[in-house]
């Protein structure tokens, strides 16, 4: 454990080490890997996105081959695999959210930031992103800011008030 | 949201008060982990205590309504290491009521686990949380730190011979990882690509151990249903439909939100406890379980009482319990067009009828709405659905197939309206009224 410490210090913080180790604390002894999932989160975290250099640091890390880590994240939608602005915005357009004004409140973010989806504005502020259900609908319209942060019936003012919240 | 409605509370009643309830101190309060300790302290048998779940009919409130205690059952006795996992990865559009049981009542669910654990003879459990939502998980963690710091979990608990941990896996976004066994897989740190069945999860799941795996609510109803005894519980619904069951009601309602109701509750009730329509507008269709389900036009819906069988009369399925209320602003190609694209964007790409078939599904169903639709569309999606249902490893192909063929079956003539005259029945204004995205008069 100690010598991949070392490997990967450039890598990843002690910090974040840390939090891994306690996530894999959850696992059975000899089932490490089961942790790469909380593993690539805490890097893309940390990093901002995952490079394939972090992908293979968190993939030493937990003693398990490279592309089965990059197979995990490339399988998961809130992985980062390219930069992204220091504000991820997800919008649900799932029907049940467009029902009370997804596709609707998407559009008006669009139109303030004038990004599409999957663009960052010019000043790398903002990534804009089209979300799946993310379990919330009955607060909809809902987005998601940097993958951790719900924000519910986000109706025009509302939007106003987030964007002017993002420094 | 907290509780707005509800008639017979049991899961909802530690919803009260919102936020402010959720601790064990809360829980303890209103009578929680009592059960956990009288099983302990009285030593009941596994079977007794399988048998009362069987007695109470208990149907998984997962998606696909299998008996619970039936599949507690399977469990083999004497294998040495054995799991029981929860699925609370919620992805199934239009469903929100599991977020809301781990927000307001989390040691509810973590209490069913524990009791399961012991009903199954398993040490160690996880729970699966949607990815999109993080700070349910944080707080599902925090809930699994008071219960250790007070005994309920770990070795021996409450002084029992009994010991099991629990644990919380956070999911990163992929719906497929609803699907029980791609859950497990991901759980392993692979990607959520589901397992042929069999061997099924009690025999073969997590790390290839037998495995108990059950939504949330499932696990959250079992100390109430211990409580009251399995024969109040089941007397609560109706023969074959037990207990009470949380309905997520989305789209044109006036309150949308989860309300907890008896089965067999008229669908009218609940949509009056709802709040009623938006605007007062007229209901046109409702999607009865989730968008997987098949949806069912206004008064096929207005007909049913909410629980297993009488959806399934109906021609959908009772599903996850997410109701999802369209009125007449709704153009239900557009509807289904999103619907499609989701199935497809989501399919895990293993079986070639889902992978091909759900993007077949979808461009078609965009071009009908893009006024690019060809007379034999219609045929065709029937038939790309033929080759899809029953054909793959798991149930995303049939879930991608239900609302194609449902949409069609009863809304046929908006489809064919759009294919000839290249646009919406429905007003394009009127539809984006519909949303209340708009102020009235700033749209
Ligand atoms: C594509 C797909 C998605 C699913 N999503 C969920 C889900 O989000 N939550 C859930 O509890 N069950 C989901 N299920 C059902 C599970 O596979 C499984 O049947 C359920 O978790 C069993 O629990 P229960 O018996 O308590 O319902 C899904 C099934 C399929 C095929
Ligand atoms: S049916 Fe679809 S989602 Fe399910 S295993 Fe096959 S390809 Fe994957
Ligand atoms: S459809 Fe948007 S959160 Fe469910």
């Amino acid at each position: 454990m100690n010598t991949q410490n070392t490997l990967l210090s450039p890598e990843l913080s002690a910090e974040a080490l840390k939090k891994i180790d306690r996530e894999v604390a959850k696992y059975p002894a000899d089932q490490k890997q089961s942790a790469v999932m909380a593993a690539l989160v805490i890097a893309q975290d940390e990093k901002g996105w995952l490079s394939k250099e972090t992908i293979a640091a968190v993939a030493g890390y937990l003693g398990m081959p490279p592309i089965a880590a990059y197979e995990v994240a490339s399988f998961y939608n809130m992985y980062d695999l390219q930069p992204v602005g220091r504000y991820k915005l997800t919008v649900c357009t799932n029907l049940p959210c467009a029902l009370s004004g997804g596709v609707h409140a998407a559009d008006y973010v669009k139109e303030k930031l004038g990004i599409d989806f999957n663009e960052t504005t010019p000043d790398g502020k903002f990534t804009l992103k089209e979300g799946e259900c993310m379990g919330a609908c009955g607060d909809a319209p809902v987005m998601l800011v940097n993958n951790k942060r719900m924000c519910s019936f986000m109706l025009p003012e509302q939007i106003d008030a987030l964007l002017a919240e993002c420094k | 949201m907290a509780l707005i409605d509800t008639i017979n509370p049991l899961l909802t009643t530690g919803w009260a008060r919102g936020d402010a309830g959720w601790s064990l101190k809360d829980y303890e309060a209103r009578g929680g982990y009592a059960q956990l300790k009288r099983v302990l302290s009285s030593k009941m048998t596994q079977d007794d205590l399988i048998a009362e779940v069987k007695k109470s009919v208990l149907r998984g409130r997962g998606g696909a309504g299998f008996p619970t205690g039936l599949k507690w059952s399977f469990m083999p006795k004497a294998a040495p290491e054995k799991y029981v996992v929860c699925n609370t990865d919620e992805g199934e559009p239009g469903t929100f009521k599991d977020r809301d049981l781990l927000r307001f009542d989390p040691h509810s669910t973590i209490e069913g686990m524990i009791i399961a654990g012991y009903a199954v003879g398993a040490k160690r459990g996880y729970n699966y949380i949607h990815g999109e939502i993080f700070e349910i998980y944080q707080r599902f963690e925090e809930a699994l730190d008071q219960a250790r710091a007070a005994g309920y979990l770990g070795n021996n608990i409450l002084g029992s011979d009994f010991s099991f941990d629990l644990f919380a896996h956070h999911g990163w976004g992929a719906y497929i990882c609803g699907e029980e066994t791609g859950l497990l897989e991901s759980i392993e740190g692979k990607k959520g690509q589901p397992r042929y069945k069999p061997p099924f999860p009690a025999n073969f799941g997590l790390y290839g151990k037998p495995t108990t795996i059950n939504n949330t609510e499932t696990f959250a109803a079992i100390p109430f249903i211990l409580g009251m005894g399995a024969e109040a519980y089941l007397n609560l619904g109706k023969p074959n439909n037990g207990g009470t069951k949380l309905f997520s009601v989305s789209g044109h309602v006036n309150r949308p939100g989860n309300y907890e109701v008896p089965m067999g509750t008229p669908f009218a009730k609940l949509l009056e406890m709802a709040g009623g329509m938006r605007g007062g507008r007229k209901l046109k269709a409702v999607i009865p379980g989730g968008s997987s389900a098949p949806v069912l036009p206004a008064d096929v819906m207005m007909d049913c009482t909410m629980d297993y069988d009488s959806i399934a009369k109906a021609g959908s399925m009772l599903g996850s319990g997410a109701v999802i209320v369209m009125d007449e602003t709704v153009c239900m190609v557009k509807a289904l067009e999103r619907l499609s694209y989701f199935y497809y964007e989501e399919s895990c790409g293993q079986c070639t009828p889902c992978r091909e078939g759900s993007g077949w599904l979808y461009r078609v169903v965009h071009r009908i709405e893009h006024g690019q639709g060809r007379a034999e569309d219609l045929d065709l999606l029937n038939r790309v659905t033929d080759n899809m249902m029953g054909k793959t490893i798991c149930a995303l192909a049939d879930a991608a197939a239900f609302p194609v063929r449902s949409f069609i079956k009863h809304f046929k003539s908006e489809f064919e309206y759009h294919i000839e005259n290249k646009k919406c029945l429905v007003d394009p204004e009127v539809q984006k009224m519909g949303s209340g995205f708009f102020k009235a008069g700033a749209a």
